[in-house]
């Protein structure tokens, strides 16, 4: 199907993947006007039976999950790093949690070494319609506001809804079965969404200021220093319960030496991952983790880590791209500002 | 009438009556790209080896790098790709080209291939 519409595929965590349909620019703007449709049916859902039991492995309030309510949550090692970001949403009586592609197996092997009962269901099919437009495409979830979820029928295909995504604007993500996958996405095609691949994907995340796992976050990071603070529930940083809080709490109360930062970088040329980046002195003081060429703003933006001295926005820095200094400045995120339905 | 030649690195060669060579990339090559959004091109006067990355373009996405296909001395920039590089998407074969260079040896274009060559090697990848 993706070939028939036109799409230019690529590797991605093992999975062949549309990288584009028409072109990037054309795909990222039809995401920010009107609505986008993805396939991202590599990340991995899942489903756990038991919130307390998952709640010793994340630093969300998940045992306070309401029914029909999602969170963002962050699977911790015991030193604090973060072995994955994903979503947890409590519908249909247990938790469901997409999980990221590259990662899905060691999300796997991680929580059941710690006990929880975790049972996987890789083979199911996830959709993302995003946009301005996303209501007009999927009426079916007009009672969502964001991160809601629900168990939806969708011209007769049962459907698992939450209104989040990964863009920064008003949208859902749908979970369906492989085998009514197609005939989901052709409905959600012919009400208007346009097809869109991972190369769009990344410039709207990167836009809206939300991390990709493996490039701005990893084991070697912490919550603190990948400014996720605001994922450690208030209910959790009273019991400080849960694997690797001893270490997060230490990092929250002393800081850290490095932050995650967003940089406009001036000019058009986009710094890319492993950008050096240096002070005014010309001191390398981090490296670009995320960059690229953002087509809402019409200039290059990124995301890295830098000496904490470094990170207060409005703080001049340089990167560094082939071999010369492009002048570039801390700037709060989002760049993009997010534009959910709540 | 002008002759174009054109490299297995996706860059043509058109010789003009003054014997100055214009170099672009060729339509399959900004098609592969995607949408360009960055061109940073030689400085006038810069000698280039055949091979030698000369030039960058900047898709959305990746960085790629434009060699030169001939080796020879840059003599003028497009500063249009430069202020507009979408311009490459829309005119990759035409007015979108890069730069212009004086040949070391203008007997080399003959080493390179024609366009129908070409196109057999583009149905080759």
């Amino acid at each position: 199907m993706h070939r028939r519409l036109g799409a230019r595929m690529v590797e991605f965590a093992g999975y062949e993947m549309p990288l584009q349909y028409t072109g990037i620019i054309a795909e990222h703007q039809a995401c920010r006007e009107g609505a986008a449709l993805f396939d991202v049916s590599h990340m991995g859902q899942a489903h756990v039976a038991d919130a307390r039991a998952l709640e010793a492995l994340v630093p969300g309030d998940i045992a306070g999950l309401p029914p029909g309510r999602q969170r963002y949550t962050l699977l911790l090692n015991a030193a604090g790093g973060i072995i994955d970001d994903l979503m947890v949403a409590h519908v249909g009586g247990h938790l469901q949690l997409v999980l990221n592609a590259g990662r899905k197996q060691v999300d796997l092997a991680h929580i059941r070494a710690h006990g929880v009962a975790i049972t996987p269901h890789f083979e199911r099919a996830l959709l993302a319609v995003q946009g301005p437009k996303a209501g007009a495409v999927l009426p079916e979830g007009a009672l969502l506001k964001f991160m809601d979820a629900a168990l939806l029928d969708v011209a007769g295909i049962g459907c698992v809804v939450t209104r989040s995504g990964y863009t920064g604007e008003d949208g859902f993500e749908i979970g369906c079965a492989a085998a009514d996958a197609e005939r989901l996405a052709e409905l959600l095609l012919a009400r208007g969404a346009t097809p869109a691949g991972l190369g769009a994907r990344d410039s709207l995340r990167l836009e809206a200021g939300l991390c990709l796992y493996g490039n701005d976050i990893d084991e070697e990071r912490n919550p603190v220093e990948a400014n996720l603070t605001w994922a450690i529930a208030k209910r959790r940083r009273v019991g400080w319960d849960f694997l690797g809080a001893a270490p997060v709490r230490a990092a929250l109360g002393a800081g850290t030496a490095e932050k995650l930062v967003g940089i406009k970088v001036s000019g058009r040329a986009p710094a890319r991952a492993g950008a050096e980046i240096r002070d005014a002195r010309g001191e390398c003081v981090g490296r670009v983790t995320s960059g690229c060429f953002a087509p809402s703003l019409n200039a290059p933006i990124a995301l890295g880590y830098v000496r904490a001295g470094c990170a207060a926005d409005g703080t001049a820095l340089d990167l560094i791209v082939r071999d010369k200094p492009i002048p570039g400045i801390v700037a709060p995120l989002p760049f993009v500002p997010h534009r959910y339905a709540r | 009438m002008t002759q174009i030649f054109y490299s297995k690195d996706h860059e043509w060669v058109q010789i003009g009556e003054d014997g100055l060579a214009t170099i672009g990339i060729t339509d399959h090559a900004q098609a592969a790209l995607g949408d360009i959004v960055f061109v940073e091109l030689p400085e006038p006067g810069r000698n280039v080896a055949a091979h030698e990355a000369c030039a960058v373009v900047e898709s959305v996405k990746a960085a790629s790098d434009v060699y030169a296909p001939l080796s020879g001395t840059v003599t003028e920039a497009n500063p249009a790709i430069v202020d507009e590089p979408a311009l490459v998407n829309t005119a990759a074969e035409t007015t979108a080209w890069f730069f212009r260079m004086r040949l070391e040896d203008p007997a080399a274009v003959n080493a390179l291939l024609s366009r129908a060559a070409y196109d057999e090697f583009l149905g080759s990848l």
